[in-house]
């Protein structure tokens, strides 16, 4: 209530998304540029001078399938179609694995269907040795560097083939070979930790730079903003990744200040380049992180992508998003898919057709079934194929300390006289 | 040397020994950090090397992690101790645990660095001794120096260890050691046996204590400034004190504890932490488990008080020796 009766009253504004379970979803009003509007700067433009593009979007497939403007990344058919592939078994590793969850055979998952794009075509712009820090749905990178299925699977089983030993939940993978940093359960914790990597390339005069991942839910952390002012300070090799996929669990983009302004304009207070790109457009993102790794290369500094793409299904198995959000959303996305788009697009060029994708998609699905019988093999969660239960102490130290040997004798004497 | 040049030597050493080792925080650059930590090592091996860092605990706790993962071995230096809360989630959730969610494919090898405790009108913000917090986690390993020698003989074997150490530094004793009245300035190191500080490379091992004073009456385990208030305190009463310095409180020397409680049959536990859930309590539960039989008098602890520290009754609050001489009698009457 006000003590001051003459004045009026303040009010808080508390944000609310469009649709909710219910209602029909409709886009027609999203600002979507056609595809090819959006110029393409040489890599050493200042900064300064493209604030435009972190309002835009830069787009290069059309409806058509064609790719036009700019931005095009004239890649040949093999990439094309070597890209797309690895989006294609992204998404039946995703769909068999949320089965798995589904069967009681582990105990989580997260699919990334509709963001294929954002990981696949950026790690196909990246060298095989730069190092990404990747946020929890970015299993394309994985993938696309042909890290082997079946250890993504022990890794989800946690079962005894698990390279890491059953200790991290299921999709927190860890490849220093692949170049795929340790995934945290934490927000944002990646991004400074990205930077710091890159800066350590550029003092070693290395030739390396690194790549990180957040939701657009998580640019709110205060890691997001301390790593972007590292980066900027110390004019980083790095590229920031936000993927604006429009929910973080039940809360949407909103709540990380989209209705104020775009995610990529973060990157205009820090004097950072900043580009909004159409997410599902696997040759967009290709593109704008081919830009940002060259100027990440040629010591022009970092660059912030935003990825504007959905969620198009929930957070992950333990989430329902039809409690929160309109069941048409999905389907009344603008943007449509990124697999169908890019594979229209090779249509479109003559270099593939209906049969060999459904042939593709169908030997995508037997990998994927051939590497889960053998990640089974090992053991699924809780059915006893599983790490030795001492080496829950190893690794928390490169030494094990006398307290924890003590609490693993401990463990080891309890089980015996238990009779287990 | 005093214990802030024979810090500085620490990293000195340490930095012409291995060039992957770089020292940044803020002010730690050009200037050399505000109590002079730093000084003249970015002169020494240039910027790229020891460079000063924007405002922001986070970041610098994440990049020095992500320096770590690289390769390098970063020193990261938190201006006060108070200051390390931003902070926290990346050394607690993420250096702590890297080496174990990764099964070793990526590890933290990093030496946070911090001022820490009262004793110099620091007030609230520049006072505290947040220890008990990190010896909580699992992970992260735990160094509280008392003498110049120790803190660079302990900084270098923190550098070179492969998992991510809090190095945690007592600031009233930067200068000289510290009987624990606020009315005497303190003693200049070069008095004090323990301020001979090889220029060169030697290592202070982490998770040994060391014996300042041995006795038969009772066991005093302390560390940092504490040692020094103990000390004198004991010395003016007479009393024929074993004073335990943990200098690592992870890993903890447990047999130099034990085998002392149970030779004296007494424990007092003394720091200037706060005294609710503070390093303390888990001394005295694991002196309570392992010597309970050998103790003559209950485990007392001399610790600061559960407030914030207070500005200008800094001294009441701080476990000088006041305090310490009632707990003594306290656990001497029997």
């Amino acid at each position: 209530m006000s003590n001051r009766p003459n004045l009026p009253p303040l009010s808080l504004h508390v944000p609310e998304p469009k649709y909710r379970p219910g209602d029909e979803a409709d886009f027609s009003d999203l600002q979507i540029p056609a595809a090819g509007s959006a110029p393409r700067p040489a890599t050493d433009v200042h900064p300064s001078a493209i604030h435009d593009l972190s309002y835009g979007l830069v787009r290069v497939l059309d409806d058509e399938g064609r790719a036009v403007g700019p931005w095009d990344p004239k890649l040949d058919p093999d990439r094309l179609r070597a890209m797309l592939r690895a989006m294609a078994l992204t998404r039946a590793f995703d769909e068999r694995m949320y089965r798995a969850q589904r069967q009681g055979k582990t105990s989580f998952y997260m699919k990334c269907t509709g963001e294929e794009a954002v990981a696949v075509a950026a790690t196909f712009a990246l060298d095989r040795d730069d190092m990404c820090f990747p946020s929890y749905r970015q299993q394309g990178i994985l993938i696309s560097r042909g890290y082997p299925l079946v250890e993504m699977m022990n890794q989800i089983y946690s079962n005894k083939g698990d390279p890491l030993q059953g200790r991290q939940l299921p999709i927190m993978y860890s490849s220093k070979e692949t170049g795929f940093f340790s995934i945290s359960g934490n927000l944002a914790t990646q991004y400074p930790q990205a930077v710091g990597w890159a800066m350590a390339s550029a003092a070693r005069g290395d030739t390396r730079i690194a790549a990180t991942w957040c939701g657009e839910g998580s640019t709110a952390e205060g890691d997001f903003h301390s790593a972007l002012t590292f980066a900027t300070v110390y004019r980083a090799p790095v590229l920031f990744n936000v993927v604006n996929n429009q929910w973080a669990i039940s809360s949407f983009s909103g709540f990380a200040g989209a209705e104020a302004t775009t995610f990529a304009a973060r990157a205009i207070g820090y004097g950072i380049a900043g580009l909004r790109v159409d997410g599902n457009d696997a040759l967009a993102v290709y593109a704008a992180t081919e830009w940002a790794a060259e100027r990440a290369r040629t010591n022009q500094g970092p660059t912030l992508i935003e990825h504007f793409t959905y969620r198009a299904e929930g957070h992950s198995t333990s989430d329902d998003p039809s409690a929160y959000r309109s069941s048409g959303e999905p389907n009344a996305w603008p943007l449509g898919d990124p697999v169908r788009r890019l594979k229209d697009h090779l249509i479109r060029l003559g270099e593939w057709d209906e049969d060999r994708h459904a042939a593709m998609d169908r030997e995508c699905a037997e990998t994927v079934k051939a590497a889960q019988k053998e990640a089974e093999k090992n053991g699924i969660l809780g059915h006893g194929l599983h790490q030795p239960f001492e080496t829950m102490f190893e690794g928390v130290f490169e030494d094990m300390p006398w307290h924890l040997k003590e609490q693993s004798d401990q463990m080891i004497a309890e089980r015996k006289a238990a009779g287990i | 040397m005093n214990m802030i040049q024979a810090i500085n030597s620490a990293m000195d050493v340490m930095m012409e020994r291995d060039d992957h080792v770089v020292v940044m925080g803020e002010d730690v650059g050009y200037f050399g950090g505000v109590f002079r930590a730093t000084a003249g090592l970015q002169k020494k091996y240039g910027k790229t090397r020891a460079f000063d860092t924007p405002i922001t605990e986070i970041g610098i706790i994440g990049v020095a992690i992500g320096m770590g993962a690289y390769g390098l071995r970063p020193v990261p230096e938190i201006q006060f101790a108070d200051y390390i809360y931003p902070a926290l989630d990346q050394l607690v959730s993420e250096a702590a645990r890297l080496r174990y969610r990764s099964n070793g494919d990526f590890t933290a090898p990093i030496t946070v660095r911090s001022p820490y405790g009262g004793g110099i009108f620091g007030g609230q913000t520049h006072s505290q001794s947040p220890e008990g917090i990190f010896t909580h986690v699992s992970g992260i390993k735990t160094v509280i120096p008392s003498t110049p020698y120790d803190a660079k003989g302990l900084l270098i074997a923190a550098i070179e260890d492969n998992d991510p150490v809090l190095f945690l530094e007592p600031k009233r004793i930067y200068n000289g050691p510290f009987d624990g009245r606020y009315d005497r300035p303190a003693k200049n190191w070069t008095a004090h046996p323990a301020s001979e500080v090889p220029e060169g490379y030697y290592r202070v091992e982490l998770g040994k204590a060391a014996t300042v004073r041995a006795g038969e009456a009772v066991t005093i385990l302390c560390y940092g400034t504490m040692v020094h208030v103990v000390a004198s305190t004991i010395e003016e009463l007479g009393i024929d004190a074993e004073i335990i310095d943990l200098r690592t409180l992870v890993p903890l020397d447990i047999e130099a504890i034990e085998t002392s409680v149970k030779k004296t049959g007494r424990c007092m536990i003394v720091h200037e932490a706060t005294r609710t859930s503070g390093f303390g309590a888990e001394l005295s539960a694991l002196v309570q488990e392992r010597c309970f039989y050998h103790l003559e008098a209950p485990i007392e602890r001399v610790t600061g008080f559960d407030t914030p520290y207070p500005h200008s009754l800094e001294w009441a609050y701080f476990p000088g020796p006041v305090r310490l001489r009632e707990a003594l009698k306290k656990i001497m009457k029997d």
